[in-house]
Parts: C-alpha cells; sequence; structure tokens
C-alpha cells in the first residue's frame, strides 16, 4: 500500500513537471515577448491548470474521503459521544458543501474569465443586496450552529451531582498515569505533592481518613452505564488526559484539580467484538505481520500482534516521553468491575504495611526501587536507549 | 474626509525629493539604512533565510514521522550529537517542531512579511517620502535581525534549544529538569523574543503614525489601498496585544531565574518538592494566547491586503464590495481580541468561558466569509492576468476557505473536545495562516519585486512554483485532517508506541512525500528571486498597469520616493476598466486610472 501511494504521489509529480515544462516550451518559443509579464498564452495556459486543479482538489477530496474515512474513530463510547459525533457529522457536510461551492466558483471564474486581448472587465464595484445575502446567510448557519454546540457542550461539562457518580482520580506525572479510586465512601483523601514521600508516591494526605480505602493503580477500569468524574491532578508539568474513544479530554494542570465526567456505554469486549475494530485491529496486525518479517530478516525481534483495548493518552506536550504516556483502560460489566476492584489493596493497607518495615535504611532502600520502578513505567528510558 | 487631507499638505509640498544628492557610503545605504525600501529588502531577506531554516526544520521531522527512527545520514550531517547514528533522538524533535513554529510565525510570517510590505508599501502608497521616523525604523530591523541571531544561536547551546512547543506553556518550559532544553535554550528564546516585541513595537508604532499623518493630498482614509488598510490595522492590533506576550515573557523569566511563582504551583519533580507555590499555568495560556491568537490575524491580514490588492490589479476589475472589505478587517481585528480563549476550552477553565468564546469565536467566520465571498466575485467577469502573483492570491483564497471551514469544528467547545491538539488542528491553522500567509508573502514579492529590485522575476519559474507548491500544499495538508480526526496527536516523536495508529502510517509516508517536494520547488523560488535581482530583465515603471501611486513612483531608487512634488490623489485606487456612460474607458485606450489622475470630464466619481 505504501509503495503504491508512493508511485502515485511520484507519478502525480512527474506529471506535473512535465505539464510544467511543457509551459515552458510553450513559452520560451515566442522570443518577441520578454517582458516577463502574463500574455495571453499565459493566460490560457493558466486558467486551464485552473481547472485541472479545482478537479484535482474534488479527486483528492473524495479520494481522502473514500480512503481514509476509514480511519475516524469508531461508534462512541460514551453516552455524550454520540451527540458530539452528530454535530460533527453536521459541520462536516456543512463544510464540505461550502468547500465544493466555493473552490468551483473561485477556480471556475478563474478559468471561464482568464485574460484576453480586447476583452473588458465588466466596473462591478459592490452590491448591497448581494453582500446582504452573504452575511445574512452566514449569521443563521452560524447562530444554528453555535446554540446546538452550546447546548452540547454544557450538557458534557455539567456533572450532575445526583446521579452519584463514581469519583476517580487521574494523576498524572512525566511520562505515565495512575488512577486513584475514591474507594467505598467515594470520597477522595486530601492529596498534595508535599505529601509525596516513599511509598505514597501520589502525595495523599495519611491523616485524611477519607484517603484509607482509596485505591491506586496504573490500570483504568470502569463499569459500563455507570457515570463517571474524573479528577485530574499533575505532579510536574501539564498534560492533557485524552480518551479519544470516549469522546473526552481535559487538560491536567500541576497546582489545580481539572475534572470531566463522562458514562462509557461500550465494554472493551463489546468493541474488540464490532464489526469497526475486528476489521481495524485485522488491518493493524496485517501490517505488523508484514513488518515483523522484515525485522526478523534483519535479526530484530518481531511485533506482538496486536489486540484492542481503550486506551488513554497524554495530549499536551510534557517532555522528551511525551510520546509514550499512555494507560490501559477496561471497560467491564458492574460485577466484574466490583470483582476486580475488590482485589486491590487499599492505600491503608499499603501504608500500613510500610509501618511493619522497622529500619530507617529499609525506607530510602524502597525509594530508590520505586523510583526505578517509576522509571521503568514511563517505558521511556529502556526505549531511549 | 478633506479635514484628513488638510493636515498632510504642509508636508506635501515641501518637494525636498529634488535637492538631496548627498553621497551614500556602502555602509548607510546597505547597512544601517534609514530608507523604508531598503529596510523593507531587509527584512525580506532576513525573513526568507529564516524560512529556509524553518521548513528544513519541518522537513527534518516529516521525515522522522514517517520513517520513524530510522537512520538517515542528512540526521546525523545537520543534528549531530542530536541524532546518533542518523537516527533523530526525541528532544530533537520536540526542539525542531518548537523552533519550526517560533520562526514560521514569528521570523517568517510576522516579520518577513508585514515587516517587508509595511515598509515598502506604506510611504509608497499614500504618498509619502518615508515613514515617519527613519531612524525608528532602522532600529526596529537591527533589533529583528539581533533577535534572529539570538534564536539561531539557540540552536547551538549544549542542552538543546527551547523544546516546549512554540507555545511555551509553563511549567514544562520554566523547570530545565522537566526537558532539557528548558534551560540555556529557554533563555535564548525568551530574550529573543523580548528583542522581537521590542522591534515589532517600533515598526507598528512607525506604520500607525505614517498611515495617519503623512498621506499626500486627496488621499482620504477611503482612497486608501486594502494594502494599507490591512497593515494600519495590522500594526494596531499589534501594539495591542504584543505587550502582553512581552509581559508574559517577563513573568516567566522571573519564575525561571529569580524564584517567583507567577505560573507555577505544587510541583514534584526528579524526586524533589519545588518551593513554588500558587502560580497557574493556566494564566499563562491566558496572557500567551491574548497574543497568540490576534497574532494569526497579524499574519493573515497583511497577505489578505496584499491579495486583494493583486487581484484587483490582474483581474483589470475594482476589489468588490470596497467598504465592505475594510468594514470586515476593523471586524476581524476587534473580534480577533476576544476569542482567545479557544485555544483553552480544555485546559481547566470555567466552562462557560468556553461558551462565550465559542460564540465569539464562530462570530469571526462572518467577516471571513465576507472576505472570501467578496474575493470570488471579484475574479466574475474580469478580464484575468495570470501573473504569478496572480496565481498565488487565488491559491491564497483557496486555502484561506479550506483552512478557514474547518475552524467551525475547531472554534465549536464540543467538537474542540476530540480533536484538540491532533494533527486536525495541524492542518487547520497550517492551511488558513500558514500556507495561505506565505502564498500572500509570495504573492506580494512578485508583485513588488520591479518596485524593489527594479528588475522582473522570471514567470514561467514563477509558474512552475505556484503549481508544484498549490499541488503539494493540498497534498500535505489534507490528508492531515483525516490522521486527526483518528485522535493521532500533535508533537509526538513517534506514532509506534500505539499499535492502534500502524495503519496511519501510509498516510504519514504520503504526506512526507508531499512536503519533501514542495519544499524542494521553494529552491525555483530561491533561484529565481536571487537571480532575478542581479539578472532580472529591467523592469518599467508600471508593468502591471496599476492605479496605485507606488507605480508612479521612477523605479530606480531616490531618497525622498519621487522627484519633484508628491503626487496628489483624485479618486480611490480602484479604477480598473471604469467606462463613461457611452461604454468607452474613461482614459481611450487604457483600462485603468491612476489615483493621480484627476476626474475627466464627463466622469463620475462612484462614491464607493
Amino acid at each position: 500500500m505504501t509503495v503504491f501511494l508512493v508511485i502515485i504521489v511520484i507519478a502525480l509529480f512527474a506529471v506535473t513537471v512535465w505539464q510544467m515544462s511543457k509551459i515552458f516550451e510553450l513559452s520560451r518559443g515566442n522570443h518577441t515577448d520578454s517582458t516577463q509579464v502574463a500574455n495571453e498564452r499565459d493566460n490560457k495556459i493558466n486558467g486551464y491548470l485552473m481547472l485541472m486543479f479545482v478537479i484535482f482538489l474534488y479527486v483528492i477530496s473524495i479520494y481522502c474521503f473514500w480512503h481514509y474515512s476509514k480511519f475516524y474513530l469508531p461508534e462512541a463510547a460514551s453516552a455524550h459521544g454520540s451527540e458530539v459525533d452528530t454535530l460533527m457529522f453536521i459541520s462536516i457536510a456543512l463544510i464540505m458543501f461550502v468547500q465544493v461551492l466555493t473552490q468551483g466558483l473561485l477556480h471556475w471564474f478563474a478559468y471561464k474569465y482568464r485574460g484576453e486581448k480586447g476583452k473588458k472587465a465588466l466596473f462591478f464595484a459592490d452590491n448591497d443586496k448581494l453582500e446582504f445575502i452573504w452575511t445574512i446567510i452566514p449569521v443563521i448557519v452560524l447562530a444554528g450552529l453555535i446554540i446546538y454546540g452550546l447546548f452540547t457542550w454544557s450538557d458534557i461539562m455539567n456533572i450532575n451531582e445526583e446521579d452519584d457518580p463514581l469519583v476517580i482520580e487521574i494523576y498524572a506525572y512525566q511520562f505515565a498515569w495512575r488512577a486513584r479510586y475514591s474507594g467505598e465512601d467515594n470520597t477522595l483523601g486530601k492529596a498534595n505533592v508535599r505529601f509525596i514521600q516513599g511509598v505514597n508516591q501520589l502525595g495523599v494526605d495519611e491523616s485524611d481518613s477519607y484517603g484509607n480505602d482509596d485505591i491506586i493503580i496504573n490500570e483504568l477500569h470502569l463499569p459500563v452505564g455507570r457515570p463517571v468524574v474524573f479528577k485530574f491532578r499533575s505532579q510536574d508539568v501539564l498534560h492533557s488526559a485524552y480518551f479519544p474513544h470516549f469522546r473526552a479530554q481535559m487538560n491536567v494542570v500541576p497546582g489545580m484539580i481539572t475534572q470531566f465526567g463522562f458514562t462509557p456505554t461500550i465494554t472493551s469486549e463489546e468493541m474488540r467484538n464490532s464489526e469497526y475494530m475486528v476489521e481495524k485491529v485485522g488491518r493493524i496486525n496485517g501490517i505488523r505481520k508484514d513488518k515483523s518479517k522484515e525485522l526478523m530478516a534483519a535479526g530484530e525481534v518481531p511485533l506482538d500482534s496486536y489486540e484492542f483495548e481503550y486506551y488513554l493518552l497524554c495530549n499536551k506536550i510534557c517532555g522528551q516521553g511525551h510520546y509514550n504516556m499512555q494507560m490501559k483502560i477496561v471497560v467491564e460489566s458492574e460485577a466484574d468491575y466490583n470483582a476486580w476492584l475488590k482485589e486491590q489493596q487499599t492505600f491503608g493497607e499499603t501504608m500500613a504495611a510500610q509501618v511493619e518495615v522497622p529500619s530507617v535504611d529499609m525506607i530510602s532502600n524502597e525509594k530508590d526501587t520505586l523510583e526505578e520502578e517509576l522509571n521503568e513505567e514511563g517505558n521511556t528510558e529502556t526505549e531511549l536507549e | 474626509m478633506s479635514a484628513v487631507g488638510h493636515a498632510t499638505v504642509a508636508h506635501a509640498h515641501d518637494d525636498h525629493g529634488h535637492d538631496h544628492h548627498h553621497e551614500q557610503t556602502f555602509i548607510t545605504k546597505y547597512i544601517f539604512s534609514t530608507d523604508h525600501k531598503m529596510i523593507a529588502k531587509q527584512y525580506l531577506i532576513t525573513g526568507l533565510l529564516m524560512g529556509i531554516v524553518g521548513i528544513a526544520m519541518s522537513v527534518l521531522f516529516r521525515m522522522q514521522l514517517a520513517w520513524p527512527e530510522q537512520s538517515f545520514w542528512i540526521f546525523e550531517a545537520l543534528l549531530g550529537k542530536w541524532a546518533p547514528g542518523g537516527v533523530m533522538t526525541p528532544e530533537i524533535y520536540l526542539a525542531l517542531v518548537t523552533i519550526h513554529g517560533t520562526i514560521m510565525v514569528f521570523f517568517v510570517l510576522t516579520a518577513g512579511l508585514s515587516g517587508t510590505f509595511s515598509n515598502l508599501l506604506i510611504p509608497l502608497q499614500i504618498g509619502a517620502r518615508d515613514m515617519a521616523s527613519g531612524f525608528l525604523n532602522m532600529v526596529s530591523y537591527w533589533l529583528f535581525f539581533i533577535s534572529s541571531i539570538v534564536m539561531l544561536s539557540s540552536l547551538f547551546v549544549e542542552a538543546g534549544p527551547a523544546s516546549a512547543g512554540w507555545t511555551i506553556y509553563p511549567p514544562l518550559s520554566a523547570l530545565p529538569q522537566a526537558i532539557g532544553g528548558s534551560g540555556m535554550g529557554m533563555t535564548l528564546w525568551l530574550s529573543s523574543m523580548a528583542i522581537f516585541i521590542a522591534s515589532s513595537l517600533m515598526g507598528s508604532l512607525n506604520y500607525i503614525v505614517t498611515v495617519i499623518n503623512l498621506r499626500t493630498v486627496g488621499m482620504s482614509m477611503t482612497r486608501l489601498p486594502l494594502t494599507i488598510w490591512a497593515f494600519f490595522v495590522t500594526a494596531i492590533i499589534g501594539v495591542v496585544s504584543f505587550p502582553v506576550l512581552l509581559s508574559a515573557a517577563l513573568l516567566l523569566i522571573m519564575d525561571r531565574s529569580f524564584g517567583t511563582s507567577f505560573f507555577l504551583s505544587d510541583i514534584f519533580i526528579q524526586g524533589e518538592v519545588l518551593s513554588h507555590q500558587g502560580g497557574s499555568p493556566v494564566l499563562f495560556e491566558h496572557l500567551f494566547w491574548f497574543l497568540g491568537h490576534p497574532e494569526v490575524y497579524i499574519v493573515i491580514l497583511p497577505a489578505m491586503g496584499l491579495v486583494s490588492e493583486i487581484m484587483a490589479t490582474n483581474s483589470r476589475k475594482p476589489i468588490f464590495g470596497y467598504r465592505a472589505m475594510i468594514a470586515s478587517i476593523l471586524a476581524i481585528a476587534f473580534l480577533s481580541t476576544i476569542v482567545w480563549g479557544h485555544h483553552m476550552f480544555i485546559s481547566g477553565m470555567n466552562p462557560f468561558l468556553g461558551s462565550v468564546f465559542t460564540f465569539t469565536t464562530l462570530l469571526i467566520a462572518i467577516p471571513s466569509a465576507v472576505k472570501a465571498f467578496n474575493w470570488i466575485t471579484t475574479l466574475w467577469k474580469g478580464n484575468l492576468q495570470m501573473n504569478p502573483a496572480m496565481l498565488f492570491s487565488i491559491g491564497f483564497v483557496s486555502t484561506f476557505i479550506t483552512g478557514g471551514l474547518t475552524g467551525i469544528i475547531l472554534g465549536d467547545s464540543t467538537l474542540d473536545i476530540n480533536v484538540h491538539d491532533t494533527y486536525f488542528v495541524i492542518a487547520h491553522f497550517h492551511l488558513v495562516m500558514g500556507i495561505s500567509a506565505l502564498y500572500g508573502l509570495l504573492a506580494g514579492v512578485y508583485h513588488w519585486f520591479p518596485k524593489m529590485f527594479g528588475r522582473m522575476m522570471n514567470k514561467n519559474l514563477g509558474f512552475v512554483h505556484f503549481w508544484v507548491t498549490a499541488i503539494g500544499a493540498y497534498g500535505v495538508f489534507f490528508p492531515m485532517h483525516f490522521i486527526g480526526m483518528a485522535g493521532l496527536p500533535r508533537r509526538y516523536y513517534t506514532n509506534t508506541a500505539f499499535p492502534y495508529f500502524d495503519d496511519l502510517q501510509d498516510v504519514n509516508v504520503v504526506i512526507t512525500v508531499f512536503a519533501i517536494i514542495t519544499a524542494a520547488v521553494q529552491l525555483v523560488f530561491l533561484y529565481n528571486f536571487f537571480s532575478s535581482i542581479f539578472f532580472g530583465k529591467k523592469a518599467t515603471m508600471n508593468p502591471w498597469n496599476a492605479t496605485t501611486l507606488e507605480w508612479t513612483a521612477p523605479v530606480e531608487h531616490i531618497h525622498g520616493n519621487w522627484y519633484g512634488e508628491i503626487p496628489s490623489v483624485y479618486r480611490w485606487p480602484y479604477d480598473y476598466s471604469k467606462t463613461n456612460e457611452n461604454g468607452e474607458y474613461v482614459i481611450a485606450g487604457q483600462d485603468f486610472v491612476p489615483q493621480n489622475v484627476p476626474l475627466q470630464e464627463g466622469e463620475e466619481e462612484l462614491n464607493h
């Protein structure tokens, strides 16, 4: 496929160069005209090229929509996501309508009214009626879009506390994520970077009893159908928590807590088995297989085959490991979720386990190994070397 | 209107053009020149050189994106220790995207575009001997030059140049512990920008004063060419918004060097808690975008002005809706200062603010739409002269529409959630303000080259340059929308960490191939430009049969622009193909009437 596309591009380029050289020859033949001001022949050739160009524009648009629209994200996996997608669809349809129309007119006029000797241009300086029409049409259309957009926006951003949303903290640091579940009380314990010490990597305040049942983990599990509100906290620089499949994103800002809420509606299992994903993963594994062959031929380790999982990624430049700051997200049934949650150690238990370790040396050793762990999770040290 | 005219009478009659014959040394003529035409050339050539650096950088990181972590000799040759074994490192990748953005936005499209053409055209088109302050103008250029040198020197710093993105959001840009480029590299970046802002302010104040005070007799505000309106309003936006960036930069310098906490709070990095407390990175974002958004209009408005002028001239028709064009420039300028929040919908600011900014942002589509329709109508029933400048102007309208339309998606807070910081944004702003403004710049160079250098550029090379660039630019940025819609984030060193993106790789290869071709064809332009300076065909006084005053000035550059008296102005600048009631041109056999030609007998001055 790559080879094919590259060949197309090179062929197009070759055609262009060939056309150019033709123009060259044509205009060089005319020795009498060397003013470097466009003459009738230039007008004609470039007029025709304008027409060809708008056709090129249409072709590239059709090609992209035909071949690349499969890359669009799958059906939204959150409750508000389908509204976003509808608005997106309306906007794109509108944009493409205006695009086709205006580009067509622009280039058609450029072709149709290409200069000719003796032709008289029309002295047409203004027309209030026309200008009024094309001011008022965008006003009306945009008013519609603005109103639709604003209603959706306030629906998404206003978190309804009455739904009893599950409270989860997403904690970001260079270059990985942590999730802190608020536990049975559904209330997060207070936290600040100044409490970070030893195994207390997220700086949870040990004196706050709400924090005892918090669960800190590096994988995000969500029960399907239950509203979740995420509280975002960063330890070092700006990050952005981007959940593309859930049409959700929020910056993670050191020194303040930001939030975003959504209700997952499609489990990982369902998404994996959806027609879209089966096809996409099949395509990806095809590519990976081909690459693996090349790698093995070069004596390197082949790539693993890919299985779809939802992911959270960092979408605000945060340092050299930015490109690989991700966390797996699992959406599962309420029962599975509860079973999984039960297996996890709470913050209180983790800290209690620490107290049993008596010596001070041990704690500092502990810290070192933790830092190593942190680095490994960041996945950067090993990859970058 | 005539009141404004009177104010300029005194100046217009001091015809000192012919009695200035003092000898100029090489240094006063070519280096520390106070002549606006020479300063314009200095801006242009500095801008073009910076453009070469900026575009070359984009080719490098596009190669990394298409063929991630592969070895290229050119990486090793150009990046040295940053590409061990020819494989680009993540640090230098981020540095390249940062400096590419900075150079292109500020050094090429602000100084190179507005600096060049404001300097060249303001005095010539309004009928003035020079800028209000030639000295300030010279200082402005040299500060720009120094800031360019400082910016380029940051490329050679031990820990690397600034690499926090051209938006330099703290804390990343404030903490050398967070990324190497935030050490010396960022210090140089901030110093360079501080000098740049000083330069820009001096230039802008000069432009404003000149346009207000030095117009020739009869040149009322509603007889100004649209270029001048665009430069004038651009300068005002610059004066309003650049100081805010300066204050943001100063506060950041204090946070970095003097331990203040304007933008920093609660930070734990490399095993220790920093003492900063109470600052907010969101505050920086507000300050940055309070400049940053008007900045994109600082970039695009001059291009719009140039394009309007070139289109009217080459269509042999008046620009359609002259007053509507002015009104939309003013509306865009006003709205541009109250839309900055659309860069911050998901920054953590109050969602209600997001609603307000969505509203103001989508409003800006209205004057933009008016402008686009007016340009299209200008072509209608014209007699289009397909000079390279005209081609680039038509290309400008095309890319401005394509790029502008996707703004409707990004300006809508709801839709922005999922395409924010993806390649969709990259495609949008490159088309609407990158490529479009570059087209405006190139159109301007082709059109006013005879005025700048007294010679013509080769038109055939111009045609080759345009057509390959036009196809290439769409080839790069049209497919990019689709990988953005797939949720591919920007500023990723490689996408291989996510197998989910594996099938987008082909698209990235296509984009890079187009980018390399497009960059390569700019060499045709550079060759044409530099060889025409010396060997181009000698230009006539008014090669494009245009109406504005600069074409009444002699081809050779003289101090004071015109021999004898400054021409007076009797009509608006767009009397192309104007006919009398009997259907004959106003001046028989000539389809244009220059601004300095008095109304002819029986001619009606249409009040546009």
